[in-house]
């Protein structure tokens, strides 16, 4: 069955099973490899994208459920090519990631909450981030990271 | 990605990719076998190749150990470039192939073991990393906390040295100058009487026929630039923008996908499979029985591991749907009676007979020391089975046609699972290629190459290259686990409440051989351990049996010091007297943590101080209850691992150690039902999260002595200050883990 979804502002046909996860048609069908597999049960983030800026387990979410919404992935998260979203920057800053596979979900839930809550408290940051596993440990860092990029983000749009 | 060739690194000055090989060359006499016949084709002296400088000026460091998270390979590349007096902003890195020119053995051995003169550092530590080295045997491991203190101090910092002064010599003959009138910085040779400069890659090819030094004069702790800066880790941009390369990211053309399930019950065999029904699914290619696989890991040989069943399609998710539409009768060899119940009942029939107690160490007279007691304080402590459930699943891809064979994987030893590919394969070893990839995470599974030899098996009887994904749920029963333990203890406390004899005896051994000793002055010291294994395999995770012991011998001390009526810190830090350097660690977490002044209701703190793998790590935890439930707050580490070569990297070692650790302290519990895996993933394996993770403050203490290892060090003590901690705020005494069983914990 062909769905149509918006992918990183590019439409894009698929042909597949519409019970896919959107997260194997993300990496098998369209060759994004950026969003990672870590639970298939939607317990642990890695897989996490923006479906219409809502933060989204894609190892749960079938292709058909997001028919002709925007998805964006980890490579469409910087504004261009030469430029890092402000929560990019801040995970180079405070040397965030570890083994760095989790990161790609952890960097969407942020964004996800950013765009909601552009001044999180630690309670906002618990709550958007809790979904989200780091078996490296970071969530020092990660906390840090996003405090620093709401600070960068707020007096970028000043 | 470069192409590696054996030929590339035969000799010491050979063009790859543009740019020029310098290797740290050994003398005829002092080479391994591996490596015999490729001297013996061209008379070159070559070993090892660290170090190349291309046509701009680019210094590459070549890093023989993997990339898992602990950011090794930045830290390897400072400690050459410090040496070479490289300019850091043009020092590229790079991980070696798989070859048995990189394997960790051959520099342990090469420096430590044949008759080589060694630099005077060296000589202190021989001991303890040979131990490490022979444990390596052979095999290009990245593991046991081992990649700086052992490649980086003498494979790194010499290679670099030995660079540097081939290139002066060779500037020195070229503009006739004086050796000791040439100077070095960031990459450019200066002789100032004649006004001469030039970039290092003017003078490269010269350097390269040049035969190093083993023993280059090192630089002075005082004198360093580039090691212990925070430097940023070259391998982070690409981890925030996914472009980081993960075994799970490989593409090959013409590529399809497996998934496998093994025997449920460790060492199973398959009666039947029903594959009628997957068989019929869109996209299924093929149903394949796997034998069983007697995989050896970095701790020696295995039980066999039992039958698998893979199933092969155009899709991963087809794949794993179609194997939930198998039926498989397996055989499980009469072990599915064995529960977790029955696996702690045998510790415990085990201890209480005594057979075949073997000593770790047996020191003073025991037998007096509890004679003349005045109190016997006796306690029992067990731990679970731990599952090392890395976030990255085990996958890899592997092209298998005739004669060759091509492998891509995320491991800690890409030599040995090379070899352990091609023997599965019936090749030789030159006729596998093995690509490593970063691993998204490792902690000890990755070292074992049971999966990745799955892989290749699968394209081979498919003929096709196959990317094999384990699920979370095979991740979490087809494991390597750390060991379920139990340790019974004994102290005999004086009219002052010292002990003056320590008995303890556990089961379930591996190594290091030292982590259960305590570093405390007791008189008398019984300590030893009887093999209880069941037919659940064992592996290393992180720290090894130092996670275990930490939490038995630093718990045990506790209670002795509650015994005794005194404060737990002092009570460590009085006993400590042989071992200042224990003892400054100690002190610098228990000041940092502010220890001693008053937390207020319903709080408690505790600590714990463990020397593992080189380093020593004290860590205070405080915990408040809330309405009976335990929250954690704060950690304060300190360690003490030498020399920080890249104090922000090795504090986030410390972060992540602790909290693998506490994870795994509070939740972390593999059960045995009917002879197999109860959990199978995160919802009933779970992790700590965001908002139950507690702060973590890490201080580095720069002794100067003889450096020591990070990604393990920072695990050992956490579990048993968590449970102090809990016991300070509470009165409640925790002797099992995971925690969670004996107490609630707030969410």
């Amino acid at each position: 069955m062909k769905t149509t979804i918006t992918v990183n502002g590019t439409s894009r046909d698929v042909e597949t099973d519409p019970s896919k996860p959107l997260l194997w048609v993300i990496r098998e069908d369209l060759g994004l490899t950026g969003t990672k597999f870590g639970c298939g049960v939607a317990q642990c983030g890695a897989c996490t994208v923006m479906v219409d800026g809502v933060a989204t387990r894609t190892c749960v979410t079938p292709i058909d459920a997001v028919a002709g919404q925007n998805i964006t992935t980890i490579e469409g998260l910087a504004p261009s090519a030469d430029t890092l979203h402000a929560l990019q920057a801040a995970w180079i800053e405070h040397q965030v990631p570890q083994c760095g596979y989790c990161q790609s979900g952890q960097l969407m839930s942020a964004a996800a909450l950013l765009n909601d809550t552009p001044n999180p408290t630690d309670d906002d940051i618990d709550a958007a981030m809790d979904g989200n596993i780091c078996r490296c440990g970071m969530y020092d860092r990660i906390r840090a990271a996003i405090k620093t990029a709401a600070l960068t983000k707020g007096q970028t749009n000043e | 990605m470069n192409k590696w060739t054996r030929r590339a690194f035969i000799s010491a000055g050979v063009v790859v990719g543009g740019g020029i090989l310098v290797g740290v060359a050994m003398r005829p006499g002092n080479r391994v076998a591996d490596l015999q016949d490729a001297v013996a084709d061209d008379g070159e002296t070559l070993v090892h190749a660290f170090i190349k400088i291309d046509q701009d000026n680019v210094v590459t460091v070549i890093s023989p150990h993997a990339e898992m998270g602990q950011g090794a390979q930045t830290a390897l590349a400072q400690m050459a470039a410090e040496e070479l007096d490289a300019d850091w902003d043009k020092v590229r890195i790079e991980e070696a192939p798989a070859l048995s020119d990189y394997t960790t053995y051959t520099l342990g051995r090469g420096y430590l073991l044949k008759d080589v003169p060694l630099p005077g550092a060296v000589i202190p530590t021989i001991d303890g990393v040979m131990m490490r080295v022979t444990n390596a045997l052979n095999a290009q491991i990245t593991g046991g906390s081992l990649s700086i203190r052992a490649t980086g101090q003498y494979g790194m910092r010499v290679a670099g040295a030995a660079t540097k002064d081939m290139l002066k010599q060779a500037a020195a003959e070229a503009w006739s100058v004086p050796f000791d009138q040439i100077e070095t910085e960031k990459s450019m040779l200066h002789h100032h009487a004649s006004s001469r400069s030039a970039p290092y890659a003017t003078f490269a090819t010269a350097a390269a026929e040049m035969t190093p030094s083993y023993t280059p004069e090192l630089k002075d702790m005082g004198d360093f630039s580039i090691i212990g800066q925070s430097v940023e880790r070259q391998d982070i941009p690409g981890k925030v923008d996914g472009t980081a390369p993960f075994a799970l990211d490989v593409r090959v053309p013409g590529m399809v996908y497996a998934t496998t399930r093994r025997a449920p019950v460790f060492g199973g065999t398959v009666v039947r499979i029903d594959d009628a029904e997957a068989r019929q699914m869109t996209g299924v290619i093929d149903v394949i029985t796997l034998p069983s696989d007697a995989s050896e890991g970095m701790l020696g040989g295995y039980e066999p591991t039992g039958e698998t069943v893979a199933v092969v399609a155009d899709s991963y998710w087809t794949a794993s749907q179609a194997l939930e539409a198998l039926t498989i009768e397996w055989d499980s060899k009469g072990r599915d009676s064995v529960t977790s119940e029955t696996i702690y009942a045998k510790h415990a029939q085990d201890l209480t007979s005594g057979a075949g107690r073997e000593s770790d160490l047996s020191q003073g007279d025991i037998e007096a020391a509890f004679d003349a007691a005045a109190t016997v304080i006796e306690a029992e402590y067990r731990v679970p089975y731990l599952a090392h459930t890395a976030m990255e699943p085990l996958n890899a891809t592997a092209n298998v046609s005739g004669s060759s064979a091509e492998i891509w994987v995320g491991c800690q030893n890409p030599l040995g699972f090379r070899r352990k590919i091609a023997t599965a394969l019936d090749l030789n070893e030159e006729q596998v290629t093995l690509n490593n990839t970063f691993m998204g995470g490792g902690f000890g599974r990755k070292a074992i190459p049971d999966w990745a030899v799955q892989a290749a098996l699968i394209s081979k009887a498919v003929g096709k290259p196959v990317q094999l994904i384990w699920s979370r749920e095979e991740d979490v029963r087809q494991d390597f686990y750390r060991p379920s333990s139990t340790s019974r203890f004994r102290a005999a406390l004086d009219d002052n409440g010292i002990p003056q004899g320590w008995q303890n005896t556990y089961v379930n051994k591996q190594e290091p051989v030292e982590a259960p000793l305590i570093p405390y002055t007791v008189a008398a010291k019984d300590i030893g351990y009887i093999q209880s294994p069941s037919h659940v395999p064992w592996g290393a995770w992180r720290s090894v049996d130092e996670s275990q012991q930490g939490f038995f011998t630093e718990s045990f001390i506790d209670e002795c010091a509650h015994a005794a009526g005194q404060d737990p810190y002092e009570y460590r830090a009085a006993m400590l007297s042989d071992h200042p350097r224990m003892k400054a660690v100690l002190d610098k977490a228990a000041e940092a943590a502010d220890w001693g002044t008053p937390l207020g209701e319903d709080r408690g703190r505790g600590i714990a101080v463990k020397e593992s793998f080189g380093s020593i790590v004290a860590e205070v935890i405080e915990v408040t209850m809330i309405n009976r439930d335990v929250r954690v707050d704060r950690v304060v580490a300190a360690i003490d691992a030498g020399v920080a070569i890249t104090p922000d990297g090795l504090k986030a070692q410390v972060e992540s150690g602790i909290i693998y650790a506490l994870t795994a302290a509070i939740h972390g519990e593999i059960t045995i039902e009917d002879g197999a895996v109860a959990q199978g993933n995160f919802y009933d394996y779970e992790a700590l999260r965001m908002s139950t993770a507690p702060r973590i403050e890490t201080h580095i203490i720069n002794s100067g002595h003889e450096i020591g290892g990070a990604g393990e060090p920072g695990t050992p003590p956490a579990a048993a200050a968590l449970a102090n901690a809990i016991f300070a705020a509470t009165g409640t005494r925790a002797r099992q883990l995971p925690l969670a069983k004996n107490v609630g914990f707030y969410v």
